[in-house]
């Protein structure tokens, strides 16, 4: 026993050793990227690194739009470039938290401009860019599903009983809910809010399980037939199981896209601003793409990605579909509406 | 049989924990990236996890954090234990309802109690920050896995070591130390394991400024978990459990050596006893 | 110098970094932030922690929690006894008990999915049988395995600690004067383990009660516990206060357990 722990303590010590020892590096312009897991192929941000004399991207991961802001705006973070949705974009632009982007060295923008001031919370790109994007939609089993997916209905349909699942997460779903009423999905009415929660309420014994990511394991398996998803989630899901199909309905939907951002109290932004530019490479975004199988604002580079993915119907997101979904605004107060339905369903 | 049965019954406890670690182990040779489809082996996630340097990095961070950590609460708690077994009951009750907190309060809690703790006291989060927090939630492991050893052991051993003129330091060092190493070694492995595994805690009190592996492994959920990190798991656990099949082999066999010595000198003081008494009846 | 002196970098350790942080978890539970940015005094956040709601999802954390427990109390005490008396290999085998622990939480709960998915392995071994596919996931039953599973070296460890400890001498005693078995695991056994007993349940039970993630991923987001409600109010509502309130209730309650357990511990040992 006291030999096994000892054994165990030096061959750890070693490792720690070894591991730290390499990391011997000279002075450079340290930039932190705090960025989703698994959010960007770590080759591009290699080779940036190789290629840079002068800056050095160390990254940092985060789980939640929440954390993030909440690792940004206490006092003493060190963050530099974080990748925010866009409700979480437009609350840090109220407060004051984002440095204005300088595009006199960025000929790269040019790639994704159209995309970018398309964006309704920051119409003229002053604080971000995008970085990835999508849409929320259904994705259904082929061989489960005969009718036609064209409306939220066919997830209070009865024949699918038992067979439907949909995202445990307040704001997604009640959005579900509220475009199937048709009302917008960013609504404060109480009165509205109320209805979608009933209609939730009325949907709960036809549905499997609430998830989040897991929805695409549920569905690569083949036991559902029908799942509220977001395109990123059913684009994985539909890589691994061809039966799989995504549809965004045609009452509406929410649109989302990551942002690229600088936080105000950087110190670094320059060098910030060199590598957000690298990022919006055209060959960069399609690599990016490829590996997080995501679709870019840079309409160039979804024509570079593989065939696989090009046919890969989770992938685009066309004008017609922008047309009819809208991005999350932050609600403030107003989201304590929807979690006081949430509780009535699920307490 | 009965003894058949007792040893099915902890094989299939064994099991019923190692199941979902099999699972891992298999999918882990998946090619897709999920674990619900099994679409062909294949090495790839292997290959790409000794190519990425987050991994490393976050491994580096996790291992030596486990290691101080662990480390630190063992003397702490130890030294600890000795100390509250001598307390009077009340203050015992008092220390140990206050470690109790740690060990069964949400992670969240002491999570964001620690942050609040950091940001008051001005104290910049980071790798500091990380091993004081998993150092405040790993002594109350170490205590309780030494405490209840520590109530059986004999209290004239140490006592005794006293009147023959040891100093206490000397006496708990020599007398009563040896006598808690079992536990003291399981209290250790238990905190490095803690600390190997946090994430809630770890989160909060680095604010994301430190990755460790656990964090690395949350932030995935966006995007879905990579079976690299599977990958991993199965290698790390693999090299562990070796560890300890060898380590354990080597002590059975030195116990089987020293039955086999002991059993060696019994039989020559036997044949020397006789041979003893055979002279004296000549 | 005492040994008592030896609790002294213990002590000033957790009153800093134990004592000093849950003190600003109750000042943020009993305060309220207004909107210029002043701390008042209420008692709102904890009043709110009793609402019908709230109450239903403690009631069912609760419920998780002692169902838990019990189970893992079974399994494991036999199993601290089989081990106990097992001299050679019982420090190996104990140690199996604790090594997937070393495999992460997250990982092993989304093995556990895949587990028990209809068109899983556990189905697909059934199937063998003939036996039609089970739902096993996302129902109650499937939250509980996966807080067993978690938690169970928790109630072996301890137990199994304290069985070591006791002598052959004094169950041979009690069978030489004519116990048997069962008399001797009820009379003899069974009141010296006991602290060991409640070292286990507590290490079990109030942890279960906090859990997150295994009832949202096993459970299919139907059965949410207390866990989850602090997770939504620290990490989504950003409703520091109120999170802070719910904490305050669980360790509440955590005190009132405590003393529960110590009442059915007449000796006094009962926070071990």
């Amino acid at each position: 026993m006291k030999k096994a722990l000892s054994l165990v303590l030096v061959v750890i010590l070693t490792i720690v050793l070894c591991l730290t020892g390499c990391s011997g590096k000279e002075k450079k312009i340290v930039v932190n990227f705090l960025n989703w897991g698994e959010y960007m192929d770590p080759d591009v941000v290699n080779e940036f690194n190789a290629m840079q004399d002068e800056i050095e991207i160390v990254c940092k991961y985060t789980t939640s739009n929440e954390e993030m802001y909440a690792l940004c705006s206490t006092e003493g973070s060190e963050i530099d470039i974080i990748v925010p949705s866009d409700y979480m974009v437009e609350r840090m632009i109220k407060e004051g938290l984002l440095a204005k982007m300088d595009y006199k060295g960025m000929e790269n923008y040019e790639n994704i401009k159209a995309y970018s001031e398309s964006r309704t919370f920051d119409p003229n790109s002053e604080y971000s860019v995008p970085f990835m994007c999508g849409t929320l939609g259904i994705v259904y089993n082929t061989k489960l599903v005969d009718d036609e997916v064209k409306s939220w209905d066919i997830l209070w349909d009865e024949k699918y009983s038992g067979k439907i699942m949909m995202y445990s997460s307040i704001r997604d779903t009640m959005a579900v809910a509220l475009s199937r009423l048709g009302y917008d999905i960013n609504s404060t009415n109480p009165e509205e809010i109320k209805e979608a929660g009933a209609t939730l309420m009325e949907q709960r014994p036809l549905v499997l399980a609430y998830g989040t990511d897991d929805i695409k394991t549920s569905m690569v398996g083949g036991a559902v037939a029908l799942a509220m998803d977001y395109s990123g989630g059913a684009a994985a899901a539909i890589m691994e199981n061809p039966d799989l199909s995504y549809v965004v309905p045609e009452e509406g939907s929410n649109v989302w896209v990551d942002n690229l951002v600088i936080l105000e109290n950087s110190d670094v932004k320059e060098a910030a601003m060199t590598f957000i530019n690298y990022l919006m490479d055209t060959e960069i975004s399609a690599r990016n793409v490829e590996y997080i199988g995501y679709s870019s604002p840079d309409p160039k580079a979804m024509e570079l990605v593989s065939e696989e993915l090009q046919s890969n119907p989770a992938l685009y997101v066309t004008d017609d579909m922008v047309a009819r979904c809208k991005y999350f605004v932050d609600l403030g107060d107003a989201l304590s509406y929807y979690n006081d339905e949430w509780m009535k369903i699920f307490a | 049989m009965k003894k058949f049965i007792k040893n099915s019954y902890i094989s299939l406890l064994l099991l019923f924990l190692y199941i979902p670690i099999l699972m891992l182990m298999v999918f882990s040779f998946n090619e897709g990236k999920t674990m619900s489809k099994w679409t062909g082996f294949s090495l790839k996630w292997y290959v790409q996890l000794f190519n990425d340097p987050n991994i490393a990095d976050a491994l580096t961070n996790t291992l030596s954090i486990a290691f101080l950590s662990a480390i630190i609460s063992t003397i702490i708690g130890t030294l600890a234990a000795i100390g509250i077994n001598e307390c009077k009951k009340s203050t015992q009750n008092l220390i140990l309802n206050f470690t109790y907190v740690p060990m069964v309060n949400a992670d969240i809690v002491t999570g964001v109690s620690m942050l609040l703790l950091f940001i008051f006291l001005r104290i910049p989060r980071g790798y500091g920050t990380l091993l004081i927090s998993h150092i405040a939630f790993n002594t109350p492991y170490v205590i309780f896995s030494i405490l209840p050893r520590l109530r059986q052991l004999d209290p004239h051993l140490y006592e005794a070591a006293l009147d023959m003129g040891a100093t206490p330091v000397y006496a708990i060092w020599k007398v009563t130390i040896p006598q808690l190493m079992p536990s003291i070694i399981t209290g250790a492995i238990l905190a490095f394991t803690m600390s190997f595994d946090d994430f809630v805690i770890s989160f909060f009190s680095t604010q994301g400024m430190v990755n460790n592996l656990p964090i690395y492994i949350y932030s995935m959920a966006k995007v879905g978990i990579n079976p690299k990190i599977n990958a991993l798991s199965v290698i790390m656990f693999l090299c562990v459990m070796t560890l300890l099949v060898i380590t354990n082999l080597r002590s059975m066999r030195a116990d089987k050596q020293a039955k086999k010595n002991r059993q060696l000198a019994n039989r020559s003081e036997t044949r020397h006893k006789f041979s003893l008494k055979r002279e004296t009846t000549s | 110098m005492q040994k008592k002196h030896l609790t002294l970098p213990y002590v000033v350790w957790m009153c800093l970094f134990t004592i000093v942080p849950l003190l600003l978890v109750f000042l943020y539970g009993f305060t309220t932030t207004n909107a210029s940015g002043d701390m008042l005094l209420t008692m709102d956040n904890i009043i709110k922690v009793f609402s019908a709601e709230n109450l239903k999802v403690l009631g069912r954390s609760l419920l998780y929690a002692a169902i838990t427990t019990i189970i893992c109390l079974i399994l494991a005490y036999p199993a601290a006894l089989i081990l106990a008396k097992k001299k050679g290999s019982a420090s190996f085998i104990s140690m199996l008990f604790i090594l997937p622990m070393w495999m992460n939480f997250l990982l092993r709960t989304y093995a556990w999915r895949a587990l028990l998915e209809t068109t899983g392995p556990i189905n697909m071994f059934l199937g063998l049988f003939g036996i039609e596919p089970q739902q096993f996931l996302f129902t109650e039953s499937a939250v509980i395995l996966g807080l067993v599973y978690n938690f169970f070296p928790f109630m072996l460890m301890p137990i199994q600690n304290i069985c070591e400890k006791i002598p052959y001498s004094y169950t041979e005693a009690a069978e030489d004067l004519g116990a048997n078995k069962l008399q001797t695991l009820l009379r003899v056994t069974l009141p010296l383990t006991k602290p060991g007993i409640i070292t286990g349940i507590t290490m079990v039970f109030m942890p279960t009660v906090t859990t997150f993630i295994i009832s949202r991923l096993l459970g299919g987001g139907q059965f949410m516990m207390y866990g989850d409600l602090i997770e939504n109010q620290f990490m989504l509502l950003r409703d520091w206060n109120f999170g802070s309130a719910l904490a305050v209730v669980m360790m509440v309650l955590l005190i009132i357990s405590m003393a529960i357990l110590r009442k059915y511990d007449k000796d006094g040992d009962a926070a071990l």
